[in-house]
């Protein structure tokens, strides 16, 4: 029975030094994010990295998911009568909930598998520890970059989901089912607020953070070679994912 | 120069270093010699305060690099160079810009006299044609000749080698041996040299020390180092290994 005891309290306490030592790994990252010079060059060097190379996928991604959803709701509306809600309908389900979370899950499996296994892998081949040799923090040259990167790159990769998503419905609900073009836009504009808009942004920066803290940690504590480089890829994307949804929970309990 | 006492250090519940003592004195290559696994590399990254030891201290001029973090251990490092084992270059870039990385981040140098001093350090490592070339398309002898580039175009006072010969054919241990007494000489820096490479390391170091069961056993010339009577230092110089499959 007492076996029983210490294990539990072996794995809680387990548990809990793991998210003392995140906790201090993403403030000493923010430490570093103000303490100047910033490494503009390699921020933008991320920027590219998680940004732009992920508007191929998000645009398909964010197509693709306003197709389904135009004719998943428009169907659903029908049977009320009330088809000609479609637009925004489709316009705020993508605004405050799937653009946000679905454009971080794509760029948590696309830029945040790479950034844990490229970190883990200059981990493990001592290039981090060249870095410290140097009297170079690598807080400021790999963990800043990253965490102002998808701060900036986050929310306007949702932004693009949500206007190619929109058009996915537009495509389907318009072109497909003849639904009138006036009635799909209008009814987005009498019914989309500011403050969504504004929501899904703040969701979007920080699922940013959520997805390249854990990927940028994942990375620097990975030990053990090529398997210990795996190992932290496939934890950042799980982790990341599952805290994505974690945190747009509490997010829409406190808004909604 | 540099001051080791008392250094413990354990992962989990291995215990690695049991009290480490030694000297390095200022202008000399000191070589530590030792089995695989004795924690050579471990006491190497002590002192440049890579790892922080469970107890003991490291004092470099008297000041202890154990103590100090964040600014104060930056600076301090900035008197160190360290050629790790697997020269840990930076993969993303070329090797002249490998070389370039440090005086570019640290000095107020302009790209006209960054790319000639790079320029100079490549030509005396014998990698002038090489600059332009990424670290996973050269050798290994070549990595570790550009990463003493790296090291060397800082000027350290203090160089740290972390096994800078392993893995490399006989021909490129001696030039790599060459390379470490020129620099010396060329630089006066202080070099700690951690090595397998009996009986060459004779050859480089001005004194050698032995670490075996987590302590230094013996410090001494490299003669004094040769002859010695000790059981375990007789086994290693002499390449003898324990004898297997008796019961």
């Amino acid at each position: 029975m007492l076996n029983i005891f210490q294990k539990t309290g072996a794995l809680v306490l387990g548990a809990l030094g793991s998210m003392g030592r995140m906790f201090i790994f993403l403030a000493t990252t923010v430490y570093w994010t103000f303490l100047p010079p910033l490494k503009v060059g390699r921020v933008m060097r991320q920027l590219r990295f998680i940004g732009s190379k992920s508007v191929p996928l998000i645009v398909l991604t964010g197509g693709f998911t306003g197709m389904i959803l135009g004719l998943q709701v428009y169907y659903t509306l029908r049977k009320f009568g009330a088809d000609a809600y479609l637009g925004p309908a489709v316009a705020l389900s993508l605004i405050r909930e799937l653009g946000p979370v679905l454009s971080a899950l794509m760029i948590t499996g696309r830029a945040g598998s790479a950034v844990a296994a490229e970190i883990g892998i200059m981990r493990i081949t001592e290039q981090v520890d060249a870095l410290e040799s140097m009297s170079l923090s690598p807080y400021r040259y790999l963990m800043t970059p990253n965490l102002l990167a998808a701060l900036i790159a986050f929310p306007l990769l949702g932004s693009i989901f949500n206007v190619v998503g929109i058009y996915g419905g537009y495509v389907v609900g318009v072109k497909l089912l003849g639904l009138s073009s006036g009635t799909y836009f209008s009814g987005i504009r009498d019914f989309v607020d500011i403050v969504d808009i504004r929501q899904g942004l703040v969701k979007s920066a920080c699922f940013g953070i959520i997805v390249l803290w854990v990927s940028t940690y994942q990375g620097y504590h990975a030990k053990h070679g090529a398997e210990g480089v795996s190992r932290a890829t496939t934890t950042a994307v799980v982790m990341s994912s599952t805290l994505v949804l974690v945190w747009d929970y509490f997010l829409n309990s406190v808004t909604l | 120069m540099i001051n080791v006492k008392g250094l413990h250090k354990s992962f989990g519940s291995q215990e690695v270093l049991k009290g480490v003592d030694f000297t390095v004195e200022k202008g000399e290559i000191f070589a530590i010699i030792g089995k695989s696994g004795e924690g050579k590399s471990v006491l190497l990254k002590h002192l440049l305060g890579l790892l922080k030891p469970d107890t003991g201290h490291v004092y470099v001029e008297g000041e202890d690099i154990c103590a100090l973090s964040g600014p104060a251990l930056y600076k301090l490092r900035d008197r160190f160079g360290y050629l790790f084992q697997g020269g840990a270059l930076f993969d993303s870039m070329t090797i002249f810009d490998n070389v370039a990385f440090p005086l570019r981040e640290k000095t107020k140098l302009k790209e006209k006299e960054i790319k000639e001093r790079v320029n100079e350090e490549l030509t005396k490592v014998g990698l002038a044609s090489m600059g332009y070339k990424y670290p996973a398309d050269v050798s290994g002898g070549m990595k570790k000749r550009a990463a003493f580039a790296r090291v060397l175009v800082m000027r350290p006072e203090i160089v740290l080698f972390d096994e800078p010969t392993t893995g490399l054919d006989p021909i490129l241990v001696d030039s790599v041996h060459k390379l470490i007494t020129w620099g010396q000489k060329t630089y006066g820096f202080t070099a700690v040299i951690v090595s397998h490479e009996i009986p060459e390391i004779f050859g480089v170091a001005n004194r050698i020390g032995m670490l075996s069961g987590g302590v230094m056993v013996a410090v001494g010339s490299p003669d004094e180092i040769k002859n010695s009577d000790v059981p375990i230092i007789r086994q290693f110089v002499g390449g003898i290994s324990e004898e297997v499959g008796v019961s």
